[in-house]
């Protein structure tokens, strides 16, 4: 683990062991709860949670310069520390979510303020090494770039839908791909809201400490807020579409795009019977090899899997995309026409 | 494939496979891989381990298989079901066919059989017998086709070398045995890559995907700046030769193009991309638990061998690539197309008896084309 200065703990807070944070401070939870002075703290940590919850960065004290810097430090620290305790509390994991995603925007704005860091050397390294340290990506500096190596660049940015985070839209030479400050901390982004974010699934959960009861319902009631209901339209989205008319019409289609098909419609519940007919038109049917993959892709024969339809991405790759306006930035067919209300 | 032409190309097969083993080449790390068969006529068997050269040309000579393939990847249990093998890593693998490179010589050498009445004309789109429209295409590749296959393996070797920093020492070209190139790129940082990672490796080989900001076209207030030159590396600098041609009229294609604007940008983009773009097949290369043809064993749809190229400039599949017996045989020949085998010419035959040698025999049979007289 990293040695890490007051500074870099109220920076990056999830790097810091918590339990052992607070002994070295001298405080127990229970303070918390019952000391006035203390008790605004879990206010501050309330409030920390909810702006999250609002899908805004909480705006630190640090970046002000109204209180000095030596009581804002702990504060900070401790309003992170408890708002992972009022968290727990509640066990809502969408807020768990929401503030773990949260708190990772607002460590990649000082990541990225440390990256690009040209006057303290020791800043950069630090944020290169908690780049490091937390997802092994090697971070090199070469002019006014950071570049990383392609492979673990992808394992990044295949999580990224815009078009702007594929390899092809980067500058790649000599194995490598070149980054901004604000693009190596982008990259990451996801990764450091997952790693919070398991950081505070995996702490342990307190029982009640008195004094907290009544954030903690508060929050409650806040979770109540994000819960979603879908209702489905039942079309076919236009990659699906594409793929029937060309079996309709006798023409040829790729076995990428039967394999599209079968898992798409194996995943909204037909069978391998109501499936079977429709490659019946193909130029090569066979019904013995249609039946014996579509029994395969079902998963009722070979090693058990059932196959899940591939992401519109892959499906972009493929040439078997043929996306219009009603698919509305959706990751994968299946989630054609599903509006959330 | 009727009984006694089976017999006839596994005997032939078999023959190769008893007399030129040394062909063949067990892949490094052998008890890692997966291998798997198919005879004519059958489906395919596989997750099978292989642990020596021995055990290999023990399943060649039991099996007498029509095809045989390996996987690029490595696992701890090759022989356990999928989800069981334990997949360690993969070599990057590459698949370019002529039949994806939108040729215009294709439609010369292309036949069409019938599925209904195995009727066999040259390329159509429907019977001229019975009227069906289940029609087989076979082709015959020519000499284009082939050049045309071995300049996307040089494009690809560019950008694998330059973009990817990959050691060609590490690239190695096979002709797959019937109408391309099979390229594997060994001890690279992708080994242990994952499969999404490699459709983006993929897209970006074929120069899929890009955005007109890429190649410095904003879609606000534009400006000459940003767009690239040629002494850049990656696609910013295949670009600039491609569409700028030559430094002098750099400057007067940039005004063209801020004229023409954003969404004409990314059309001029997609005929780019169709023109430099690496036409290789993603579906391979994304693909870490395929099995891939295994070098110097038969195809089987055209008799030929998966063999390595030493030399791709020089390389003639048709010279180099059959490995079958000179024995007469003769056979009852429907091959509207004439083709060339070991520096002889053969064809057209016109549903004729024919007396050809082995070789090309096995080459009309396996493309359907002729059958044992």
């Amino acid at each position: 683990m990293l040695a890490l200065g007051q500074d870099e703990i109220a920076k990056y807070p999830f790097l810091a062991d918590a339990g052992q944070y607070l002994k070295d401070k001298g405080f127990t939870l229970e303070q918390f709860g019952t000391d006035p002075d203390l008790k605004q703290l879990i206010d501050k940590a309330f409030d920390r949670i909810r702006v999250a919850a609002d899908g805004k960065i909480y705006k630190s004290d640090l970046d002000g310069d109204h209180v000095s810097k030596e009581a804002a430090l702990p504060r900070e620290v401790f309003s992170f520390l408890l708002a992972i305790v009022l968290l727990k509390l509640s066990g809502m994991h969408t807020l768990i979510k929401r503030f773990a995603l949260a708190e990772a925007r607002r460590a990649e704005k000082y990541l990225e303020k440390d990256l690009a860091n040209i006057s303290d050397e020791s800043k950069k390294q630090l944020a290169i090494k908690v780049i490091d340290d937390l997802f092994s990506i090697q971070i090199e500096k070469l002019d006014d770039y950071f570049v990383i190596p392609v492979s673990d660049y992808l394992k990044h940015s295949i999580n990224f839908h815009e078009r702007e985070w594929k390899l092809i839209n980067r500058h790649v030479e000599n194995g490598q791909v070149f980054l901004t400050p604000h693009e190596t901390v982008r990259l990451i982004r996801k990764e450091l809201g997952t790693y919070i974010n398991s950081k505070i699934i995996n702490a342990k959960t307190p029982s009640m400490i008195s004094g907290f009861e009544d954030s903690v319902s508060k929050l409650i009631l806040l979770s109540k807020k994000f819960t979603t209901y879908v209702v489905t339209t039942g079309e076919y989205p236009p990659c699906i579409k594409h793929a029937i008319e060309v079996l309709e019409k006798g023409e040829n289609l790729p076995h990428s795009g039967r394999f599209m098909l079968a898992a798409f419609l194996l995943s909204k519940g037909q069978s391998v019977q109501q499936i079977a007919p429709l490659f019946k038109n193909a130029p090569d049917y066979n019904e013995r090899v249609t039946l014996y993959q579509l029994n395969h892709l079902s998963g009722t024969s070979g090693s058990g899997t059932q196959y899940s339809c591939p992401s519109c991405e892959k499906l972009k790759t493929q040439s078997l995309c043929f996306a219009t306006s009603e698919c509305d930035n959706i990751i994968n067919p299946l989630q054609f026409g599903k509006k959330r209300k | 494939m009727q009984e006694a032409d089976i017999k006839f190309v596994e005997d032939s097969f078999k023959k190769y496979y008893f007399e030129c083993f040394d062909q063949i080449r067990v892949p490094e790390r052998t008890s890692e891989r997966e291998f798997g068969y198919q005879k004519f006529n059958s489906g395919m068997t596989r997750h099978i381990s292989i642990k020596s050269d021995k055990e290999l040309h023990l399943l060649f000579m039991q099996n007498i298989p029509s095809d045989v393939y390996c996987s690029n990847a490595y696992y701890t249990f090759p022989n356990l079901p999928m989800n069981e093998k334990d997949w360690k890593e993969a070599d990057l693998i590459f698949d370019i066919d002529a039949k994806d490179l939108n040729l215009s010589c294709r439609e010369n050498h292309t036949v069409s059989i019938c599925n209904e009445c195995n009727e066999i004309s040259k390329n159509s789109v429907q019977c001229l017998k019975c009227n069906s429209i289940k029609l087989e295409k076979k082709s015959l590749p020519c000499k284009n086709c082939i050049n045309a296959s071995k300049t996307e393996v040089s494009k690809l070797s560019e950008v694998l070398i330059d973009d990817f920093a990959i050691i060609p020492e590490n690239i190695h070209v096979y002709f797959s045995g019937n109408e391309g190139f099979h390229v594997y790129v060994y001890n690279s940082q992708f080994q242990q890559t994952g499969s999404r990672e490699r459709s983006e490796l993929a897209d970006y080989i074929m120069l899929h995907g890009s955005i007109p900001e890429t190649f410095g076209m904003k879609k606000f207030k534009p400006n000459r700046s940003s767009f690239p030159d040629f002494n850049e590396k990656g696609w910013r600098g295949r670009f600039s030769k491609q569409v700028f041609g030559s430094k002098s009229k750099r400057s007067k294609i940039i005004t063209e193009l801020l004229t023409n604007g954003y969404s004409s940008f990314q059309k001029t983009l997609d005929n780019v991309s169709e023109n430099i773009g690496v036409k290789i097949d993603p579906n391979v290369t994304m693909d870490i638990h395929r099995i891939f043809r295994l070098p110097g064993s038969i195809n089987s749809k055209s008799g030929l061998t998966k063999i390595y190229c030493d030399d791709l400039s020089k390389f003639d599949p048709y010279i180099e690539a059959s490995f079958l017996s000179d024995d007469s045989i003769e056979v009852l020949a429907n091959c509207p197309i004439e083709f060339n085998l070991k520096n002889k010419k053969f064809g057209p035959y016109n549903n004729e008896r024919v007396t050809i040698p082995t070789f090309a025999a096995v080459y009309m049979i396996c493309k359907k084309l002729a059958t044992i007289a």
